[in-house]
């Protein structure tokens, strides 16, 4: 008998769980490895060749070096883990989370001083027309 | 004896610990939130915890993908800041209580609460975020901490039950200790919040303030709240509620409401805030 996994249901979010988390060791272990700030340097002059010298799948080195954030969540990657490539990168977690939601930074921090993202239509995938997400009235209305 | 005197329940965004470290806290952006803790910073001063047992969780800093306890307890004498990728924060170290901890540790380990000891960790934003809020910037923090990791970083975290019992067990292991020690028990983290994927950025502010009233109303119902909820009704990063119900179950019954506060945005987080003191 299978798991339980009700979470799948909940559109637009990712839970890390332990299929997921073997899936991403490397790529997530890759991430680990640029909170020394000599290996940030080499990641930066270097970047492929940096991440060829892990044992990642090519989705998950293509997902870093285009910064595709939900890519590299799909393939295992875990937030917190990936925010050592955006720290790297000089980005705030609101920049990082932005990107993700395709919003503008500019329309996300709207969003989020008007109250952030409603949960109402946001909290089952078939309540996702055209695979949109709402935002809030406020921005909405705009 | 020790005896638990008051908990504080407190978010720990990242971005609240830089706007202090960087001199922003009048920016008209953080105004509103840390004027939430004006108060907080003249009870604490009042009340005066020689402990703080500090419920939190680390962010893929002191723990990797190689080794992720559920529940951890710093037996170390001292807890170096660590550096997330900006470099160290510019904070104190903690100043741990090894011997209160390897008691509670030994306590709770009997009561089948199955505990990681460490004795060797640096401490992230989780951690010294909390202490910011609560303290400003001191040369050294006032009292000693004891750090108290607990995984939400993996699906799936303990259950919220689980947390609400081992906070009863900490409680009872805190009371067996032969020292005159006002203790204090913080839970971290929440409130609603989603830092992933194209749902980034949701908000349940009823959710939060149901779950601020049932804080004093309701306490144990808490402990029934199901992983899913959390994630579905409050972004899959408000799961992180967890740890504020172990501070919660530490609590004697029907304690004093002392201090709330609740705030939208910061980055990408609901503040919940909230301190309890014990009758």
């Amino acid at each position: 008998m299978a798991l339980e996994k009700p979470y799948k249901d909940v559109p637009g979010t990712t839970v890390f769980d332990a299929e997921l988390a073997r899936k991403g060791y490397h790529l997530n272990q890759f991430c680990m490895s640029l909170m020394k700030a000599e290996n940030r340097e080499k990641f930066k002059a270097d970047q492929r060749g940096y991440l060829d010298q892990w044992p990642m799948s090519e989705e998950q080195k293509q997902g870093v070096l285009t910064r595709d954030y939900n890519r590299m969540i799909a393939a295992g990657g875990n937030i917190y883990f990936l925010s050592k490539i955006f720290s790297s990168d000089g980005q705030s977690f609101e920049q990082a989370a932005s990107s993700m939601t395709g919003m503008s930074a500019p329309e996300y921090r709207q969003m989020m001083l008007t109250g952030g993202r409603t949960v109402e239509g946001n909290r089952y995938l078939s309540e996702i027309k055209g695979g949109k997400l709402k935002t809030n009235a406020i921005v909405e209305k705009k | 004896m020790a005896k638990i005197s008051s908990a504080v329940f407190c978010s720990h965004v990242p971005a609240i610990g830089a706007a202090i470290d960087l001199g922003k806290t009048a920016d008209p952006y953080w105004v509103p939130l840390f004027k939430g803790f004006e108060f907080s910073k003249q009870w604490i001063k009042q009340a005066k915890p020689d402990v703080i047992f500090l419920v939190y969780n680390d962010h893929a800093t002191a723990f990797d993908a190689s080794i992720i306890p559920t529940f951890a307890i710093g037996c170390a004498e001292r807890f170096p800041p660590a550096d997330e990728g900006w470099g160290p924060r510019k904070v104190p170290d903690v100043i741990g209580y090894p011997e209160l901890a390897a008691h509670i540790a030994q306590s709770v380990i009997l009561d089948e609460f199955d505990l990681t000891i460490i004795n060797d960790m640096k401490v992230d934003h989780g951690l010294s975020v909390p202490l910011s809020l609560m303290f400003g910037q001191p040369e050294a923090w006032p009292c000693r901490i004891i750090p108290f990791p607990v995984n939400v970083v993996q699906y799936p975290p303990p259950t919220g039950n689980r947390c609400y019992n081992l906070g009863k067990a900490i409680r009872s292991a805190i009371e067996k200790f032969d020292e005159d020690l006002n203790v204090q028990i913080w839970g971290t983290g929440g409130m609603s919040h989603q830092i992933q994927g194209p749902r980034a950025g949701l908000i349940n502010k009823e959710f939060d303030n149901r779950f601020l009233d049932r804080m004093l109303s309701d306490p144990a119902s808490l402990a029934k709240i199901p992983h899913i909820e959390y994630v579905r009704e409050a972004g899959a990063e408000a799961i992180e509620l967890v740890m504020w119900l172990v501070a919660l179950g530490a609590m004697g019954p029907n304690p004093r409401l002392v201090h709330r506060f609740h705030h939208v945005p910061a980055s990408n987080t609901a503040v919940g805030h909230l301190i309890l003191e014990n009758q």
